[in-house]
């Protein structure tokens, strides 16, 4: 019997929301680690029932919890992120430099092969990775090495958010910062080079075609179609053909082009979602109407998927980590908002009902499709 | 015994009661406490003082025997009162946030 779990990190601690394959009903567990802010949680490939979590305070820092059960025991394990070397400095809002300062984990991404190995996300953006199942964390430092000295934080802070494993070359790693930009490895993370080529950002940056310095919101790839790259920009919806050498504006016919997360459906590569947020200024959905936007034909024409959404209103956000998708064969599209609902639909997005509609602030939403 | 009191966050954490009992050979001193602490409670290693720097987290205060001794040195001795364990040292998460 298949079935979906989808965990939810929230402003004031963890929700494990848990159905059948049809989807129509949800047990909702949680909440965990309550009053923590949790960044982030998420599954490993290889074993869907090892689950790491972002916990995380402005009093006491940073915890990272491990369950081995789908999330009914968790344990803490390591917290000790520790820069490499020298940190170093990066771009300051004054135009100074700053010296880099942990701060958070806002992404977890395990590897698609090994349960005990996941990298973490962490601001003051940079990349960690534990081989030992989150006990001990150890930087690769050639990603910082990669200009960022010109990195600047974003009003959200100086946070690497998105990691992506290409599963066609075991070697390939794809990441995004705000603001610093998407940035490629080869070599299983030791080396990077930017690849922000064809992103545009006037009047966000001195040089609008800058190699680095790009408030890159969110990245998203499908398995089967890896050299393909959508990206939610701050502003523009953007889209590479060759794995991030080059890039596009797919934005089209969106009322607003400015938003935070961008996902891929699950068994069709060029159909691809986002949620359009006024502006920069205003972080609500235009005319207080909540629509997710999908292209079926990998951007440039976009449809407003509204039947379930409130559409008067309507004045959340929903956060560049807050959508997810599932793999079942009608694939399920999911994401959380600022005011505390989860929206699920399991027909590619075409309606949409409410899994969860009274939480905390949501930051974060992933889904594991369980088998 | 030396009494040391947790805010409630890391009581959940440390999946103990509001209050402690750390036993420390020498005099007792704010880092010496912290030491003895985070020795019995790993979990809490990086939650009261910064992993990298050592420093006191901003929100993070401590008390004992009616003062504020956050802003003292970590080798500072503390009373004799607190030694005996007819004081608490008390870590305290600070009131912020609005």
């Amino acid at each position: 019997m298949s079935g979906v779990r989808v965990l939810v990190g929230t402003r004031k601690g963890a929700f494990i929301l848990t159905s059948d394959g049809k989807r129509k009903n949800w047990k909702i567990s949680g909440p965990h680690f309550a009053g923590w802010e949790i960044y982030h949680m998420n599954g490993s490939p290889a074993d869907p029932n090892r689950l790491y979590a972002s916990q995380s305070s402005g009093w006491f820092g940073q915890i990272v919890q491990r369950s081995n059960d789908g999330g009914e025991i968790w344990e803490p394990v390591g917290n000790n992120f520790a820069y490499e070397g020298v940190p170093g400095t990066h771009l300051w809002y004054d135009g100074t430099q700053h010296p880099w300062e942990f701060k958070r984990v806002w992404r977890f991404e395990p590897s698609l092969t090994d349960p005990d190995t996941v990298y973490a996300g962490v601001e003051d953006a940079a990349l960690f990775r534990s081989t030992d199942g989150g006990h001990t964390w150890a930087e690769l430092p050639g990603l910082r090495e990669t200009k960022g000295h010109l990195w600047q934080p974003g009003a959200g802070g100086m946070c690497l958010h998105t990691i992506i494993l290409d599963p066609s070359s075991h070697n390939r790693i794809f990441v995004a910062i705000s603001a610093a930009g998407a940035f490629r490895s080869e070599d299983n993370g030791e080396t990077w080079q930017p690849i922000n080529k064809g992103l545009r950002s006037s009047g966000e940056l001195p040089d609008p075609e800058a190699e680095v310095g790009h408030c890159v919101h969110n990245l998203a790839m499908h398995p089967s179609l890896t050299n393909v790259l959508f990206m939610q920009k701050h502003w523009d919806v953007m889209r590479s053909n060759d794995s991030g050498d080059s890039w596009h504006e797919v934005s089209g016919n969106l009322p607003s082009d400015f938003g935070f997360p961008i996902s891929v459906h699950a068994h069709e590569p060029n159909t691809i979602y986002v949620v359009p947020i006024k502006s920069d200024s205003e972080h609500f959905p235009p005319d207080g109407k909540l629509r997710v936007y999908r292209s079926r034909s990998g951007g440039d024409e976009w449809e407003a998927l509204t039947k379930g959404l409130p559409q008067s209103d309507c004045y959340v956000n929903v956060l560049r980590s807050a959508m997810a998708v599932d793999t079942l064969d009608s694939c399920g599209i999911y994401f959380g908002t600022t005011g505390g609902q989860v929206y699920a639909s399991s027909d590619s997005g075409d309606s949409w009902v409410a899994i969860a509609r009274d939480l905390p602030a949501v930051l974060s939403v992933e889904v594991q499709t369980l088998k | 015994m030396i009494r040391v009191q947790l805010p409630y966050h890391l009581q959940n954490l440390a999946r103990t009661g509001r209050e402690v009992e750390i036993s420390i050979e020498a005099e007792p001193r704010i880092g010496s406490i912290l030491d003895a602490l985070e020795n019995r409670y790993p979990v809490l290693r990086g939650t009261i003082r910064d992993q990298i720097t050592g420093e006191r987290r901003p929100f993070i205060r401590f008390f004992a025997c009616g003062r504020d001794w956050s802003l003292d040195a970590y080798d500072v001795l503390l009373p004799e009162s607190v030694a005996d364990g007819s004081e608490p040292f008390r870590i305290v998460g600070a009131m912020a946030g609005g």
